[in-house]
């Protein structure tokens, strides 16, 4: 089952410049009872977005009408917490292509990967870069490289490279995944079985 | 050079190994919960493959299940149909479901262990994040999302990077009323919520040493709380005191062969971790937290930090976590009312907790204010609370015992605290919203709980331990 292709892209950022946010602000435990992959981006940072009657809150940057775009930058220690993949889900899903952080927990940026969506772990410094350049035109353009391995912010020509395990970037380059690469070692698996 | 206790296991397992490509690791054992499996096996079904070893794999329902009444349906519809769908997957791919009513029912990393399951030397993995848990017995076991328990699923296999190794240590003895609990709690606000990021822990020291396997599991559990893949800790006499006679555990010859291999099972003198950390039991005092990650803790005589303590960029999300608890800097939490009292979770809720906290709360009442719930890990450990008669202790303090199941260690199932009531909780999560939302999250061990129990506010067990010492 091929997975979601992921070379190149450039888009606008949203920014959320908060710490250690972890897979329960994502998505609250309440909404993980769905037994398909779909439709969790309804509830993506559903306590923070919505108030008790559902009314989308003013103040949370998804209900702000000025940022728009496929990557999420997030503040440190993104992801941290519970190891539901649903969260993963929910911010494909709501339709981010990439997240942006200085920091993930391991968890989530293994479900990331399993699923199409890009984990980038920039320095301080750049996502520093990033929260400015957002805040000073919420327009402002950010272009992201996977085979080149580099992000970059279009306007300053400021760019770094970032780290992606070599076998995962094939993965996502090319839509293969973990399952299809174990089963064609299937013969090892039962021969260590014998062991 | 010597190798960990960590890499001995991990090179037993490794099926296939090549440049470039994460490790193909062997899992002997795969955990199965009703929340994270359905999407695993969609996938399955989608790709046509059956599940490649199902008596490799166990099966329970315990984070949607009521935890009163447990014998009605569930009353949820959409927690019902995940349980039920449970059923349904577990019976079309021929896997053992521990289910609701079963009598090996439970949190999964309760009944894994209290089986005979979880043994030394293996490897296990569940789609939970608390699978850290069975390291306590000198294993290798950890979380993963949903898409990998599709792959351990249709292949017994996990593609993983070996992770860095790190070794904390502590040494010394213990104060009065400080248990397990508190070691975790204290290490954790040492090294912050993510201080343990990128490794797999082994905790090592004579204090570590003199806990019994359920201490050893509660600070197993909470490896992942510091960021850790998952912990463990190198089997002895304890370990194999624990295993010996258990359902699943080997017997006759096949038990003399485990154990001279269990005996193989610990970090060489010389082996090297990548990161090493040191310390004193005596430092340690009952601690609490006061924040939304458990790396934001203090001993209970301490005071909340001051917001100038952060780093500038730091602040913002330390205000908004205080904001969120109804605290502010430079507070003590001594003294402070309480709602509720949380006392279960796979962290806590083992014979041995059930057995502490009625020992102490025996003869006493709840205060007022509180409501309390204490919920045991399994049906066994239920059966095992009612035999000793520990129904009797918590009925006449106030509060009945529970049924087996999750319950308030996370917002999912009935058991919720209400929005901006305090709770004083044994489990391992105070994040936002995760016991309800807007609900207010202390984590601290069962005496401590127990002991706001009876008094209604946050107390410090030692002064109340020392009183009664003095009456006795
Ligand atoms: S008790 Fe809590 S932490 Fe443990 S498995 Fe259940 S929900 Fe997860």
């Amino acid at each position: 089952m091929a997975t979601k292709i992921f070379k190149h892209l450039q888009s606008s950022i949203v920014p959320l410049p908060i710490e250690n946010i972890d897979t329960d602000q994502i998505i609250p435990a309440r909404f993980l009872k769905a037994t398909t992959r779909d439709g969790f981006g309804n509830n993506l940072f559903r306590d923070w977005r919505f108030d008790k009657e559902g009314n989308p809150k003013k103040d949370f940057v998804l209900n702000h009408p000025t940022y728009s775009g496929k990557i999420l930058v997030a503040g440190k220690n993104f992801g941290c917490g519970s190891s539901r993949e649903h969260a993963a889900w929910a911010i494909a899903d709501y339709g981010f292509d990439v997240v942006v952080s200085s920091f993930f927990a391991d968890i989530f940026k293994g479900n990331a990967l399993n699923n199409g969506l890009l984990p980038i772990q920039v320095s301080d410094d750049f996502l520093k870069k990033l929260f400015d350049a957002v805040y000073a035109d919420a327009h402002a353009q950010v272009e992201v490289d996977l085979d080149n391995q580099f992000i970059k912010i279009v306007s300053t020509g400021e760019q770094e490279t970032f780290e992606i395990n070599p076998y995962k970037k094939a993965c996502l380059i090319n839509g293969y995944d973990d399952i299809d690469y174990i089963l064609s070692n299937k013969q090892q698996v039962e021969e260590f079985e014998k062991r | 050079m010597g190798q960990t206790l960590f890499d001995k296991i991990w090179d037993a397992h490794v099926v296939s190994s090549k440049e470039g490509f994460p490790d193909i690791l062997y899992i002997d054992t795969h955990f199965i919960h009703e929340v994270t499996s359905p999407q695993a096996f969609d996938g399955l079904r989608q790709r046509g493959l059956p599940v490649f070893r199902p008596k490799q794999t166990v099966a329970t329902a315990d984070h949607n299940v009521p935890t009163w009444d447990q014998h009605l349906p569930i009353k949820e519809e959409l927690s019902r149909y995940q349980v039920d769908m449970l059923t349904k997957n577990c019976a079309e791919f021929g896997i053992e479901l521990y289910g609701l009513g079963h009598q090996y029912q439970g949190i999964v990393h309760v009944i894994g262990p209290e089986l005979g399951i979880t043994r030394p030397g293996c490897t296990y993995v569940c789609g939970d994040s608390h699978t850290s848990t069975h390291g306590a017995f000198g294993a290798i076991a950890f979380g993963i999302g949903t898409s990998q328990v599709e792959q351990v699923l249709a292949t017994q296999c996990l593609l993983q990077q070996r992770p860095k190794r790190m070794k904390i240590e502590v040494n010394g003895a213990l104060q009065k009323g400080v248990g397990a609990k508190d070691i975790i709690l204290y290490i954790i606000s040492k090294i912050s919520a993510a201080g343990g990021t990128g490794y797999f822990v082994e905790y090592a020291g004579d204090t570590i040493r003199s806990l019994s396997m359920e201490g050893r599991m509660t600070i197993c559990n909470m490896s992942i709380e510091m960021g850790a893949r998952g912990g463990l800790i190198a089997p002895d006499e304890t370990t194999i005191e624990y295993v010996k006679g258990r359902k699943f555990a080997p017997q006759g010859e096949d038990w003399d062969k485990a154990v001279d291999y269990w005996k193989t099972l610990y970090s060489d003198e010389d082996a090297q971790f990548d990161s090493e950390l040191y310390f004193d039991a005596a430092d340690i005092e009952p601690m609490i937290t006061y924040g939304t990650n458990p790396g934001m803790g203090i001993g209970i005589t301490q005071h909340v930090p001051e917001t100038a303590s952060f780093e500038a960029k730091e602040q913002g999300s330390y205000t908004k976590a205080l904001n969120y608890m109804g605290l502010h800097e430079d507070q003590s939490l001594l003294g402070k009312p309480i709602d509720y009292v949380f006392i279960g979770s796979c962290t806590n809720s083992r014979i041995e907790d059930l057995r502490l906290v009625a020992d102490f709360i025996k003869g006493k009442h709840k205060a007022d204010n509180v409501t309390v719930w204490v919920v045991p890990g399994s049906k066994q450990v239920q059966q095992q609370a009612i035999a000793e008669g520990l129904d009797k202790i918590f009925e006449a303090a106030g509060f009945p015992l529970r049924e087996p199941g999750c319950s308030a260690c996370l917002g999912m199932n009935e058991d919720k605290i209400p929005a901006g009531k305090y709770c004083i909780s044994t489990s391992n999560r105070n994040f936002e919203g995760r016991q309800g939302p807007d609900s207010r999250t202390f984590l601290a061990s069962p005496l401590t709980a127990a002991a706001a129990a009876i008094t209604g506010k946050v107390t410090d067990i030692r002064e109340l331990l020392q009183e009664e010492e003095l009456v006795g």
